[in-house]
């Protein structure tokens, strides 16, 4: 009874002690971002860079996941007349929920990974050690650039992943089934509300561009310098980041779309 | 001559287990400073507190008058443009070039025009024998290569002291005689003060002006290299002569051979 006591304690200690330490991490990096912003060169590098790790994938899976939501969708809705309604419920669909999180998800596996082997090498071999004796301060130029990259290429990525899908649905809707394009284009124009979920995509792809690029850089900045410990650390990343993009999702289309 | 470093009743622990205590040095301006010393004696630790990775517990770390330990971020970065490192396997950075590498401090700390950059980048390199490998990458050169490379960045801002962490660790003899060589060539060169953290003995008496031997975390003899080679110091002779045995012990400290095989008899 006891030693399931201090054992419970134990662990929320040191679960707050990580929320601490973690949020300190976070704001630190927001201290020193203003120095990366003065610098812009960096910034844009790294949305190139972050961006292209993810983009084949982002594409690929979109068309897929359009694909699919255009079949599901069509032979249900036939069924009550209402294929029509194709092209709004595919775009509402991608725009409001699986575009910004499928995104996400993916970028999580993907470009998230490789931020945290890379910062998680660059400690292993010293790097960051080698900047800090230049004087140099790595969270400024090395974390911000990065994690502001991040941040910028989540919601572009998100769109191209609603984009590429709602051509996948109109693929398989109008060029494969026969349905009307001029209905498909329409129906679509008239249902979708660039405040209400254009943007609420946008905000939800920015927040979880903030989870996931931070998720990524903290597990390799804090990492302890061994091949071992690297390789838990990007498994650790999508774990987290991926919870983290489940949790926000929910918490944010309820306060979006909530009554 | 006045002391560019001066470290004084350094006490220096992790947690329970002391690393370094009682530590008197004095690195004068000018001079090549060797700190030797067996594995895990604490000779980087005693490079890592000059440049403010580390705070002693007690005592004082001086570079140029300023009290290291007791410098904030600032201060610590302000007083760090002024020295450089080269750590142990060079900790070049791998997805820059050697170029790229070498202009990293200039780049960062000056406001030179890139055709000037690029004119110190090559006489550092052309100082190191490299200059024309500069658009290499690191993982292309090999390891005595990306040493130097590795002097070529620590040396880029002209820097008044020069921290060397075991640079002639796994390297051949050949490249072991010209990183020894320039080390000795650019402390006179520069003007600038050199510390050379090694265990390696013939390079270092070659080129040092002066060494300290630390043993657990204290220094057990000191003088010039001449002075060492004859002294009667039991670990230095051990050390200097590389003998298996002595006041560094061959066996793990614990039980006894014929105690743990059962010899030793009932008592």
């Amino acid at each position: 009874m006891m030693r399931g006591l201090e054992s419970t304690g134990r662990w929320a200690r040191e679960g707050v002690e990580s929320l601490g330490f973690a949020t300190r991490a976070f704001f630190n990096l927001l201290r020193y971002s203003p120095g990366a912003f003065r610098r812009p060169t960096l910034i844009t590098e790294q949305v190139h860079f972050i961006g292209n790790y993810s983009l084949v994938i982002t594409i690929v899976s979109g068309l897929f996941v359009g694909l699919v939501l255009g079949l599901q969708f069509y032979v249900n809705l036939i069924q009550f007349g209402a294929e029509e309604k194709l092209g709004p419920l595919t775009a509402l669909s991608l725009v409001r929920e699986l575009g910004p999180v499928v995104t996400a998800l993916l970028f999580a596996g993907r470009a998230g990974t490789s931020l945290t082997a890379e910062i998680g090498l660059m400690k292993a071999g010293e790097q960051l050690t080698a900047m800090e004796m230049m004087a140099v301060n790595p969270v400024q130029r090395v974390l911000a650039p990065r994690f502001w990259g991040g941040v910028i290429a989540m919601p572009i990525l998100a769109t191209v992943f609603s984009a590429v899908g709602i051509i996948g649905s109109y693929l398989v809707g109008v060029k494969l089934l026969g349905l009307d394009e001029g209905a498909f284009w329409s129906q679509m124009q008239a249902g979708v509300d660039v405040n209400r979920d254009v943007l609420s995509s946008v905000i939800k792809s920015f927040v979880f561009g903030i989870a996931v690029t931070f998720t990524a850089l903290f597990q390799g900045y804090h990492v302890k310098p061994t091949p071992a410990d690297v390789a838990r650390a990007t498994t650790r990343t999508v774990v987290i980041a991926s919870l983290l993009v489940l949790g926000l999702d929910f918490v944010m289309t309820a306060l979006m779309f909530g009554q | 001559m006045s002391n560019l470093v001066e470290i004084r009743d350094l006490h220096f622990s992790y947690g329970e287990r002391s690393i370094l205590s009682n530590l008197r040095m004095d690195f004068p301006r000018g001079k090549l400073i060797a700190v030797m010393g067996g594995s895990g004696c604490g000779k980087t630790t005693v490079l890592r507190l000059i440049g403010g990775q580390i705070r002693p517990q007690r005592g004082q770390v001086r570079v140029n008058g300023e009290v290291v330990n007791e410098l904030n971020t600032a201060g610590l970065y302000r007083l760090r443009r002024r020295m450089g490192m080269l750590f142990q396997f060079g900790a070049l950075f791998t997805d820059l070039s050697i170029f790229d590498n070498v202009a990293f401090p200039l780049r960062e700390h000056t406001d030179l025009p890139e055709e000037l950059i690029r004119d110190l980048v090559l006489m550092k390199l052309n100082a190191v024998g490299l200059r024309n490998a500069h658009r290499l990458k690191p993982g292309e050169i090999s390891g005595g290569m990306a040493r130097r490379v590795a002097v070529a960045r620590a040396i880029a801002l002209d820097p008044e002291l020069i921290m060397y962490d075991e640079p002639f660790a796994g390297l051949d003899p050949i490249s072991m005689g010209v990183t020894a060589n320039l080390i000795r060539n650019l402390n006179d060169a520069l003007g600038s003060t050199s510390i050379l953290v090694s265990h390696d003995v013939n390079e270092t008496f070659a080129i040092a002006d002066y060494v300290y031997f630390m043993s657990a975390g204290k220094i057990v003899a000191e003088g010039t290299p001449a002075e060492l080679r004859v002294s009667q110091d039991p670990y230095v002779k051990q050390f200097v002569n590389a003998e298996p045995d002595g006041p560094v012990p061959f066996h793990y400290p614990g039980k006894s051979l014929s105690d743990d095989l059962g010899l030793g008899g009932k008592r």
